[in-house]
């Protein structure tokens, strides 16, 4: 058939045979080569299939990312619910140092981005728009909400899960995360400081009084990280303003999922006065 | 597979590696852009989530 072939057998030896074994040689040769193709095909196919996990993803995410930070600015500015700062009621304006700042409450649905994500342990400018549900769709665009958990602010546990490698790895280097470190949540109106629990002078995950861990890592079905009071029951009280991220582990795998936990700490600072965001960001 | 779509390549030697190359780019782009967005949520590589 191919060149290749030919070169194999040599034309003398071929006129001197018979016609049945060689056809028969012919049929097994272009069975085993098809099959040697069809091997290499396959492995190609799935080297192709890395590359687009850890490489194509990230440009389709980024991209993703990109129309979410342009949508949730334009919600934001059109927000009627948020008085821009230079037309905030004169009362509220009038009294800044006391705390009657109470953020407007947030619905949103599936699948829109309502919140952005600053974690500056992971990059001093790390920013993700969230969006919410936690399903594939919604995943392969940021950060998901998953749905049915607390809003940024309010009691209970805010959980959002994020991809580890791949789809702009925003969570890959979740492992770095340590106690005290702010998880800051910004909205359309306010600021929202998480602190990584645990002792943050010791480094210790296990540090804080309410036994919740800092860092964990557990089984994929281990659902009760996102209850209300981590680690406690689905439909259980909230014990607290809970904040927690969830991914895989390890890096390349899914056969755990990593999880941080972190808590509100003090009051949210109101966008109006402070546009740039709070300390936490800038240190 | 690769040897007949060779033979069935037309033209002389450079057009055929140029006609190659187009189609393995082509065959590329279908996989990365088309097919692998569309079968990888059916894969197991990329749950995040905690789900019972």
């Amino acid at each position: 058939m191919s060149s290749a072939v030919d070169l194999d057998t040599p034309p003398a030896d071929t006129r001197s045979t018979p016609d049945e074994p060689r056809r028969r040689g012919d049929v097994l040769r272009t069975l085993v080569r098809g099959l040697g193709q069809t091997l290499i095909t396959v492995g190609l196919i799935s080297l192709l299939f890395v590359v687009y996990e850890l490489y194509v993803t990230d440009i389709l995410a980024a991209r993703e990312q990109d129309q979410l930070s342009q949508q949730i600015q334009d919600q934001w500015r059109d927000d009627p619910t948020v008085a821009p700062a230079p037309t905030a009621p004169a009362p509220a304006a009038a009294a800044p140092p006391e705390q009657p700042f109470t953020p407007a409450p947030i619905s949103v649905g599936v699948g829109d981005p309502f919140a952005v994500l600053h974690i500056p342990r992971l990059a001093t400018d790390y920013s993700r728009v969230v969006v919410e549900g936690a399903a594939q769709d919604q995943l392969a665009q940021g950060p998901g909400h998953y749905l049915g958990t607390a809003m940024p602010g309010e009691q209970g546990n805010l959980a959002i899960a994020g991809h580890r490698v791949g789809r702009g790895s925003p969570f890959l280097d979740l492992d770095r995360m340590r106690p005290g470190d702010p998880i800051v949540v910004e909205t359309a109106d306010a600021w929202f400081v998480y602190r990584v629990l645990g002792d943050a002078s010791t480094g210790r995950f296990d540090g804080d009084p309410s036994g919740i861990p800092g860092q964990e890592i557990v089984r994929p079905e281990a659902v009760s990280v996102i209850s209300p009071t981590p680690g406690g029951p689905a439909d259980g009280p909230a014990s607290g303003a809970y904040l927690t991220l969830t991914t895989c582990h390890p890096k390349y795998s899914a056969q755990q999922r990593l999880i941080i936990h972190a808590r509100l700490d003090g009051a949210p600072f109101s966008k109006a006065t402070t546009p740039d965001g709070p300390p936490a960001l800038a240190g | 597979m690769y040897t007949w779509i060779w033979r069935h390549l037309p033209g002389p030697l450079p057009a055929k590696t140029l006609a190659a190359l187009v189609l393995v780019l082509a065959v590329s782009a279908l996989l990365l852009f088309v097919v692998f967005p569309q079968v990888e949520p059916l894969l197991p590589f990329t749950d995040v989530t905690v789900t019972p």
